[in-house]
């Protein structure tokens, strides 16, 4: 069983905070982590393999400082990782983004799953895994919760808004996973002494004949046009008294406002 | 297309480098450099610096879509769960209304389906469909990605969309994604807000980034259709006066190859325990850290009874388990609207907001004064939940009798 | 923190632990308090990060037989929870015997196991009737054959009924006084052996406390520790080298505690300015991280000597026990006193500190013992001048 799980870097969102007097991210500080969802997609991935026997193979696009996100896949137990770096992805969106990590798949050779979570903290764009499927004509499910290994079919469970959805699906295929779907590990000390000796591999745009006109900036269909910070909501009202007394002036506002 | 910063222009000022939201620039010599493995040419810095002193340099490549004037017409994707359509497709055909009176064209509904989906159709006119792409099939009778791609992709390369909407739910994400590279299109995910470039005729689409903490407007100036994914409750559905009476259906016969049957739907395990319909409710009492315990989500529960509710939560009480995630408001959640929404001990993370704002009526309850849920509040009550809650049950209880 | 110089591994284990401690200890501390529940979901996950043998060397699978290592890993843990963190070390306390006395068929049976994180170890010393005073032990062991016959009952002991590997002393002959005693390793599910009602306790609620209880209890020779008669060797031996750990436990308590006063004096608003701009706070906050780097810089100190080799380190071990576990008190009440109120309320966690900090002051040798410990040393050494 060959497993590649497709990750990102990501700045820690929940840390971000705005400064009121620029209305700018204050960036310093904030660390930099594996986005949560592509954990739980490692982590799915080392449960497959230590139940079937395989490869967990991790890879990345970013800029070299992504070597740190992919030593902790290899502390928590990844067998390989790979980084694909080079200045030409700057400016990749998630179109770009998708054709670069196939075309990284393409050059490592064999698989039979690939994970990916299910979307990025950053971005919460969730294209890039069905970017990787279509790119590389697999199927594609979406949003697992489950999955579970029969023979040469996986069969998986996709959290819907209403329900969950079981479908089977042939190998090889790409899978986006929920957070729901299990608890990542933490690091192993092994793990972390092995990380420190690995020599991270890192392919440029050429090693995986990575087409100019499909990468980075020329490659991406869309474009930012402007960055702003959401306008600040008016401030509404602060009742004041003791609890019977704010309890009893909400109430007649809300009903004055038809609310209930 | 490049970024660089004209050194003898720079100041030195620095607020370039508190500008760029990807921390892609650094003083070096008391002059800013960019870091071209984060940056993202995204423009950001540009308009900040006094002196002009970065260029972006825009020349475009020619991987665009060819005889872009050829593309035109807004077109929307109908989701629906075996024949009953979801309420977010009602949703995108008004706002697609909307565009179309800027642009001067039509709307158009793409409806795929097995033999009884015909049933839905008088609605989406009433919604402000001009003309239905109809594929009818016995295997789309359910969404699968495989099959619905391509028949729209055949549809879109024979009939040429300028815009194309589907709703950013699981369904519409799931096959957005997927056309978007097969079309060779530019797809934004999860807009908040859609318009016309009064000059270019171009979509703006304008979205969240960074968990909500910025947002951007994005453009797929060379590549057409423009797509994009909406969330449901973003945008009010409005019926059309007077519509209803141009019914144009075009049928369009469906491409199916064996090997996008490959996948096969073994079936769904509804839990009514899971069922929490969020973003159908009204009203929403929500619960976050400032309960206390998992167990005061019964106070919640009670609240959101009395009123007819649903009960909603934030990420930290789903994450330490005090709730299924069926129950999540924010970012990582789902987008509600009600008319009233009640934040119970919610301290408001940007990450929760994006995902309620839009509520007509928003009460927070929360014991830190600073708490920003108070800043977009519509009413603020200081106090501790487990004291409030009950009070304003009890109270509205009295009221009802 | 100060820099000690630490070798890269013993700070990439500060960052796991602490890592697992706020995010898996943390978020679960106060229930597992409140409950008395043993938290075996912890223990599975400082297992699977290879946590389990710190101390052990890397032929029983184990990590390289480090004091310091496994006294930083209980540190961190206690920091956020002392009753992990002495959950956590009893095993360490439980398996010395073993690793120090032990055949090499017996280190070879039990150690892998027991640094692999499957089994837990405990050790059993203390008796009713036997508690500083160890030579008032009252568990016999009567040679039959070859095996010997267990009877009495062993108190308050930690991991009890959790644990499968057992440390015990038992007098094999009573006459000859502390030179009767013999420690055998008996392992759970042995006939004859059980465990009493599970105890409760002030502070470290989450551990398990119970009795060992043997009824004719039969042991085969070949489960002896050393040789018959050097129990009480074992057990002092042992002691001597877990010691440090204690150390690390109560400056890890201290250091939390010191942790949530700073918080909460920089968040807390009186008079019109947070109360860490108030002198009076500020001096007690000086006075409790001094005493922590004190405590904590003797305790690294005693722990890289044993690393290092040192044969005669009983007093130094005795001193960082007592001065780490004074610490702790001491830290912890000023701790609940700096958060006034809040302090006082199950719902800050200074208060389950503060209970916790105290045993560190009574177990593995009162604190009245280590200075008789320190006091006779330094007799012997002065008679040697």
């Amino acid at each position: 069983m060959d497993i590649i799980v497709c990750i990102k870097q990501v700045p820690d969102t929940t840390e971000v905070k705005i400064n009121p007097e620029t209305n700018t991210l204050i960036r310093e500080g904030v660390p930099s982590i594996i986005n949560p969802f592509d954990e739980n997609a490692i982590e799915e991935a080392l449960r497959l393999r230590e139940k079937h026997g395989g490869k967990v193979t991790v890879i990345t696009m970013g800029p070299p400082q992504a070597k740190e996100a992919l030593k902790q896949a290899i502390a928590m137990g990844a067998d390989d990782v790979a980084l694909v770096s080079d200045k030409a992805f700057a400016g990749s969106d998630t179109w770009a983004t998708s054709y670069t990590l196939a075309q990284t798949i393409k050059k490592i050779g064999r698989f039979d799953i690939i994970f990916c979570g299910k979307q990025a903290i950053d971005g919460d764009t969730a294209q890039v895994g069905p970017g990787i499927a279509e790119w590389l004509n697999i199927p594609q499910i979406t949003f697992a919760v489950k999955v579970e290994l029969q023979g040469d079919k996986i069969k998986v469970e996709r959290l819907l808004e209403e329900a969950n959805e079981v479908v089977e699906v042939p190998l090889p295929c790409m899978l986006t996973v929920v957070k729901q779907i299990n608890e990542p590990r933490v690091s192993s000390l092994k793990g972390m002494m092995k990380a420190k000796k690995t020599e991270i591999k890192t392919f440029s745009a050429a090693d995986v004949d990575a087409d100019p006109l499909k990468t980075g900036h020329n490659g991406s269909p869309t474009r930012v046009v402007k960055i702003f910070t959401p306008p600040p909501k008016g401030g509404g009202e602060m009742l004041c008294g003791s609890t019977e007394e704010m309890v009893s002036s909400l109430i007649s506002r809300l009903k004055e406002r038809k609310t209930i | 297309m490049g970024i660089k910063i004209l050194q003898d222009k720079c100041a030195g000022c620095t607020l370039c480098v508190k500008a760029c939201p990807f921390g892609a620039i650094k003083m070096e010599t008391k002059k800013a450099v960019i870091d071209l493995t984060a940056c993202t040419l995204c423009g950001a810095c540009v308009s900040t610096c006094k002196f002009n002193a970065i260029e972006l340099i825009k020349e475009e490549a020619k991987s665009g879509t060819a005889d872009l004037s050829s593309y035109k017409n807004i077109w929307v994707f109908i989701e629906h769960h075996l024949g009953e359509i979801n309420p977010v497709s009602y949703e995108l055909l008004t706002e697609a209304k909307k565009l179309s009176e800027d642009l001067k064209c039509e709307v158009a509904a793409v409806l795929l389906g097995d033999e009884k989906i015909e049933n839905g159709i008088d609605e989406l006119f009433s919604y402000g469909a001009d003309k239905v792409y109809l594929s009818t099939h016995a295997e789309f009778k359910e969404y699968r990605t495989a099959p619905y791609t391509r028949t729209i992709t055949e549809m879109i390369k024979k009939f040429k969309p300028e815009i194309f909407l589907i709703g950013a739910t699981t369904t519409g994400r799931d096959l957005a994604a997927r056309l978007a590279i097969r079309v060779n299109a530019g797809l934004t995910a999860d807009c908040t807000g859609l318009s016309i470039d009064p000059k270019k005729k171009i979509l703006n689409q304008t979205r969240p980034a960074f968990g909500g903490n910025i947002m951007a407007t994005i453009i797929s100036p060379n590549h057409r259709p423009q797509m994009a994914t909406v969330r449901p409750k973003v945008f009010k559905r409005i019926k059309c006066q007077g519509a209803g009476a141009k019914v144009d259906i075009i049928k369009f016969d469906p491409v199916i190859n064996k090997e996008d049957l490959v996948v096969k739907i073994l079936g769904l395990i509804k839990d009514e325990s899971i069922k929490v319909n969020l973003q159908e409710a009204e009203i929403i009492v929500s619960g976050g850290r400032g309960i206390s315990d998992p167990k005061n989500f019964k106070m919640v529960e009670e609240l959101a009874a009395v009123l007819s509710g649903a009960v909603g939560a934030s990420r930290a009480t789903v994450d330490a388990g005090w709730i299924s995630a069926h129950h999540q408001v924010g970012q990582t959640g789902k987008t509600v609207a009600p008319k009233l929404y009640i934040a119970c001990g919610i301290s408001g993370k940007i990450q929760h907001l994006v995902g309620m704002q839009g509520s007509d009526t928003i009460v927070a309850i929360n014991k830190d004064p600073d708490a920003p849920i108070f800043k977009i509040a519509t009413y603020g009550i200081l106090g501790d939940c487990l004291e409030v809650i009950p009070a304003l049950t009890r109270k509205i209880k009295e009221l009802r009798g | 923190m100060l820099d000690y110089g630490f070798k890269e591994e013993h700070t990439m284990i500060r960052e796991l632990v602490r890592k697992i401690a706020v995010e898996k200890v943390m978020p679960v501390r106060a229930e597992l308090d409140e409950k008395e529940q043993f938290p075996w979901e912890i223990l599975k996950v400082l297992a699977e990060a290879d946590l389990c043998g710190l101390y052990i060397p890397e032929e029983y699978g184990g990590f390289g037989q480090s004091v310091l290592a496994f006294c930083i890993a209980t540190e961190e843990l206690s920091r956020v929870c002392g009753g992990v963190g002495v959950t956590f070390a009893a095993s360490a306390l439980g398996s010395t015997p073993i690793l120090i006395f032990g055949t090499e068929e017996q280190k070879r049976k039990y150690m892998p196991e027991i640094a692999a994180g499957k089994k837990l170890a405990a050790f059993g010393l203390t008796e009713a009737n036997a508690g500083s005073d160890a030579s008032g032990l009252e568990t016999t062991a009567v040679k039959d054959g070859d095996y010997y016959i267990l009877n009495g009952t062993k108190q308050w002991i930690t991991n009890g009924g959790e644990a499968e590997i057992y440390s015990v002393i038992a007098m094999t002959d009573k006459k000859k006084g502390a030179r009767g005693a013999t420690a055998f390793i008996i392992e759970k599910g042995t006939p004859g052996f059980d465990f009493g009602k599970k105890e409760k306790k002030m502070g470290i609620r989450c551990s398990a406390t119970r009795e060992l209880v043997f009824q004719n209890c039969k042991v085969h020779k070949d489960q002896i520790l050393g040789k018959e008669g050097m129990g009480f060797i074992v057990a002092m031996k042992t002691l001597d080298l877990t010691r440090p750990g204690i150390g690390a436990q109560a400056v890890g308590i201290a250091q939390g505690a010191l942790d949530e006063a700073i918080k909460y004096a920089k968040e807390r608003v009186q008079f019109g300015k947070p109360i860490i701009s108030i002198q009076a706070v500020q001096h007690m906050l000086a006075n409790m991280a001094t005493q922590i780097e004190a405590s904590r810089a003797l305790v690294y100190s005693v722990a890289k000597a044993i690393d290092n080799g040192a044969k005669d380190y009983t007093k130094e071990a005795s001193m960082a026990k007592l001065i780490a576990s004074d610490t702790a008190m001491f830290v912890t009440t000023e701790a609940v006193q700096i958060m006034g109120g809040y302090g006082y309320m199950r719902e800050y966690p200074v208060e389950k500190m503060m209970r916790d900090a105290k045993i560190t002051q009574i177990y593995e040798g009162t604190n009245q013992i280590q200075r008789n410990q320190i006091g006779l040393s330094l007799i012997k050494e002065s008679a040697r001048k």
